[in-house]
């Protein structure tokens, strides 16, 4: 019964790509197809979180734009003199930066006397800040120099662009070991509002650190892992190919790229989730359940609380910083003004609620759902205004309004839907065994 | 002279305008903190909450200005304000009532309260811009400065000038009196003891008779007119724009978290605390320095700390200070 409930709801989710290829077309198809891949990675990343030890992260924004810069760090062309005019000395101060950190954590560590404590700690960040904003702004004046209409920044490293998702989870975990050595063992409020906090402040440093990825200038034409589609065009044997199965070539090439995109999203999907699925089910998984379920009393039994949520909440971070160096491989740029907490970090906990937490499937199903209804709510809100406007007259002012708004419905209907499922089904479509 | 100088750029460009940003930001914090101590969540939904008061405010001034009716030298928003109020109330009240109140029956944990505010979140932002739009809003009208540049280098014959604008006056002397007013009220009334009561011990306020539902009720009929106000307030020194609402969520649980969770003055103190931060830290100080310090100090760089992009890692670096080293707040609220 469980089984043919989980296949049905899949089928659905199959059943509604499917729809969308025959009624629009196949492009929009693969692309929800794509992007609901990336957002079923973030759900099982969110889903370790919320659903196996109960944390809440409310800056999945954040790690998934720590990937996205990853991508840029790894793959795109190095910028050579803008290493040798600023690049050493940029390296320099934020190596200095850290030395910093770390002696005033020592400091921290080492004397007890509180006050001592406090104000020793503040006088050196204040000295260290000033030492390193006196190295560090004269590189970055000098590498933003550089030919700043298409560089202007240190570049990457120019190394294929799939090496750079295991390094985004990295970027991520690092952010994420950070904010939860801090957060984490207070009230479970704290770690929301300290992350929603770093998410806000990792965006703000994309956009505005132009010496490290262009920030609103964004970083374009990254390299891709797929052939491009005017290769594919010029390409004779795949032009007869295509001519032989009956599609059009520029069609054909188009969605040639988009399959081979999902097939590799497809195989970290699968791997994800098959290591998500052995942690749930193994004494590591069960521990991690016990302590959600009761701290006390797993505290009592001699887990160390503290310790196993870190580890969590570093590997979840981590496969958000994955799914978002996937997202900038799929778009080949990095736009760090289209980062939106709403859609990057309040959508991928509908989509974990809904499809179920604590079960990975259901962040699965999740994912490709909800997914599909952000992006296919607003042509259906337009159709709908469309009949529910259509006794008045064209230059109607209300009618004008209605249809300008139509594109804030998503908002309205993932809020309702939301609330709804916590309300009467919360533990979502596939709940957790 | 110099140093007088000094002082009226000090006062112009930080002073004055941290005095304004943090009383919005106390008012803001105050909502925050009267939520965690009654209801005991943080609740996701104040910045929307302030935006759809402060939407409501808008419109109410827009239908005043069209019929003609006007303060004067004052904005017509502080007539809307009662208006921006009600709705706010009922709009607040209804989510009490169909969705909050459920979860409070059932002693549902506060993580699961605070995903539910979420939820609200994203229904009052969808309502706002359904509503007005993503846009900039200006309401503005009236007297736009108390004192102007010009008329103050006239009165006193300084070289700098100094402006106080009509609605950072407004800002500061509203924010006292609802101050004052919520004080008298959670001090000196029966409810307002009732609520205090209810926030230190829920078990021990019950067993005296107290109505938790009254409680509730009134506590959220207070948030939604300070988060009306504070939104009202923030959209006449700025300008009314939805998405601004929102990221002033990290800047008021960091003012309410350095107070203290749950502790009404710790959150003004809070708010003062990371306003003066954020602007002193974001402000280029060159001038100020250019007439404080003998001339062969005088700074050649613009003297500012970080720039104006990162204000909000003001807030955060203070929230996680206050983490690390005291996570009850400086007015020891509740950490755990």
């Amino acid at each position: 019964m469980e089984n043919l409930k989980i296949t049905l709801l899949f089928a659905l989710a199959v059943f509604l790509i499917l729809i969308t290829g025959f009624v629009q077309s196949w492009n929009t198809a693969l692309l929800i197809l794509n992007m609901g891949l990336i957002s079923a990675i973030m759900s099982l990343g969110v889903n370790l979180q919320w659903g196996f030890a109960g944390l809440f992260n409310v800056g999945i924004m954040g790690f998934v734009a720590l990937g996205g810069l990853a991508a840029v760090l790894v793959s795109a062309p190095p910028v050579y003199e803008a290493w040798s005019v600023g690049g050493i000395r940029i390296i320099a101060a934020i190596i200095f930066g850290i030395f910093v950190i770390i002696t005033i954590g020592l400091w921290i560590k080492k004397i007890v006397n509180k006050r001592q404590k406090f104000w020793g700690a503040i006088l050196l960040a204040l000295a260290g800040f000033f030492i390193y904003r006196a190295i560090f702004d004269t590189g970055v004046v000098a590498v933003e120099a550089v030919n700043p209409a298409s560089t202007g920044y240190l570049g990457g490293l120019g190394l294929p662009i799939l090496m750079a998702w295991p390094i985004g989870g990295l970027l991520a975990a690092g952010a994420a070991w950070v904010i939860g050595k801090t957060a984490l063992g207070l009230r479970s409020d704290y770690l929301a509002i300290a992350t929603l906090g770093i998410a806000e402040i990792i965006i703000a440093i994309i956009k505005n650190e132009d010496w490290l990825a262009r920030g609103v200038k964004n970083v374009i034409g990254l390299p891709r892992p797929a052939p491009y589609e005017i290769d594919l065009q010029q390409n004779d044997k795949f032009v007869s190919t295509a001519n032989s199965i009956g599609i059009d070539p520029v069609t054909a090439s188009t969605l040639y790229v988009k399959l081979i995109y999902a097939g590799l999203f497809s195989i970290v999907l699968i791997v994800i989730f098959i290591l998500a699925q052995r942690a749930l089910h193994s004494p590591w998984g069960r521990m991690m359940r016990a302590i959600r379920d009761n701290e006390v009393a797993a505290e009592a039994m001699g887990k160390n609380v503290t310790g196993r949520h870190l580890q969590i909440f570093i590997l979840g971070s981590a496969i958000c910083g994955i799914a978002g160096a996937m997202m900038t491989t799929l778009d080949s740029q990095l736009t760090p003004g289209t980062y939106q907490p709403l859609r990057y970090t309040f959508l991928i906990w509908v989509m974990v609620i809904i499809g179920g937490s604590g079960n990975n499937l259901g962040a699965v199903l999740g994912g490709f759902i909800i997914w599909f209804l952000w992006v296919q709510v607003e042509p259906i809100g337009q159709f709908l205004m469309v009949i529910l406007t259509s006794g008045l007259a064209d230059d109607n002012s209300l009618k004008l309004h209605l249809m300008d708004s139509v594109a804030h419905m998503r908002l309205l209907t993932m809020g309702l839907l939301l609330l709804l499922v916590l309300r009467f089904s919360p533990r979502g479509l596939i709940p957790e065994k | 002279m110099d140093f007088l100088n000094a002082l009226v750029v000090f006062s112009n460009f930080v002073f004055i305008p941290a005095l304004a940003y943090g009383s919005q930001l106390a008012l803001g914090a105050l909502g925050v903190t009267l939520i965690y101590g009654i209801l005991r969540f943080s609740n996701f939904a104040h910045g929307d909450t302030m935006a759809f008061g402060a939407m409501i405010t808008v419109l109410g001034t827009w239908w005043l200005q069209s019929i003609g009716v006007g303060l004067g030298p004052l904005p017509t928003a502080l007539i809307a304000l009662p208006i921006g109020i009600i709705f706010c109330s009922l709009f607040i009240l209804a989510t009490d009532r169909f969705v909050y109140r459920f979860y409070r029956n059932q002693k549902a944990k506060p993580v699961i309260l605070v995903i539910v505010s979420m939820g609200i979140m994203f229904i009052m932002n969808g309502l706002v811009r359904f509503i007005i739009g993503p846009n900039d809003q200006r309401f503005v009208d009236g007297e736009r400065f108390i004192i102007s540049v010009r008329e103050f280098k006239q009165l006193t014959g300084l070289r700098e000038g100094l402006a106080f604008k009509t609605t950072q006056g407004i800002t500061i002397i509203t924010a006292i009196l609802v101050v004052l007013i919520l004080f008298w009220f959670l001090n000196k009334t029966r409810t307002g003891k009732s609520m205090r009561a209810y926030s230190d011990n829920e078990d021990l306020a019950l067993l005296s008779g107290i109505n938790p539902e009254k409680v509730v009720t009134v506590t959220w009929l207070i948030v939604a007119a300070l988060a009306t106000v504070a939104g009202t307030l923030y959209g006449l020194d700025k300008s009314f724009k939805p998405f601004v609402y929102f990221s002033l969520l990290l800047p008021i649980f960091a003012s309410a978290i350095v107070g203290g969770l749950g502790n009404p003055i710790g959150a003004i103190a809070g708010g003062f605390i990371v306003a003066f931060s954020e602007v002193t830290i974001t402000y280029a100080w060159k001038k100020v320095l250019k007439y404080s310090l003998p001339e062969p100090l005088e700074p050649t760089t613009l003297m500012q700390l970080l720039s104006t992009d990162y204000k909000f890692a003001v807030s955060f670096v203070i929230l996680v200070v206050v983490l690390l080293f005291r996570p009850t707040g400086l007015f020891r609220g509740k950490a755990f």
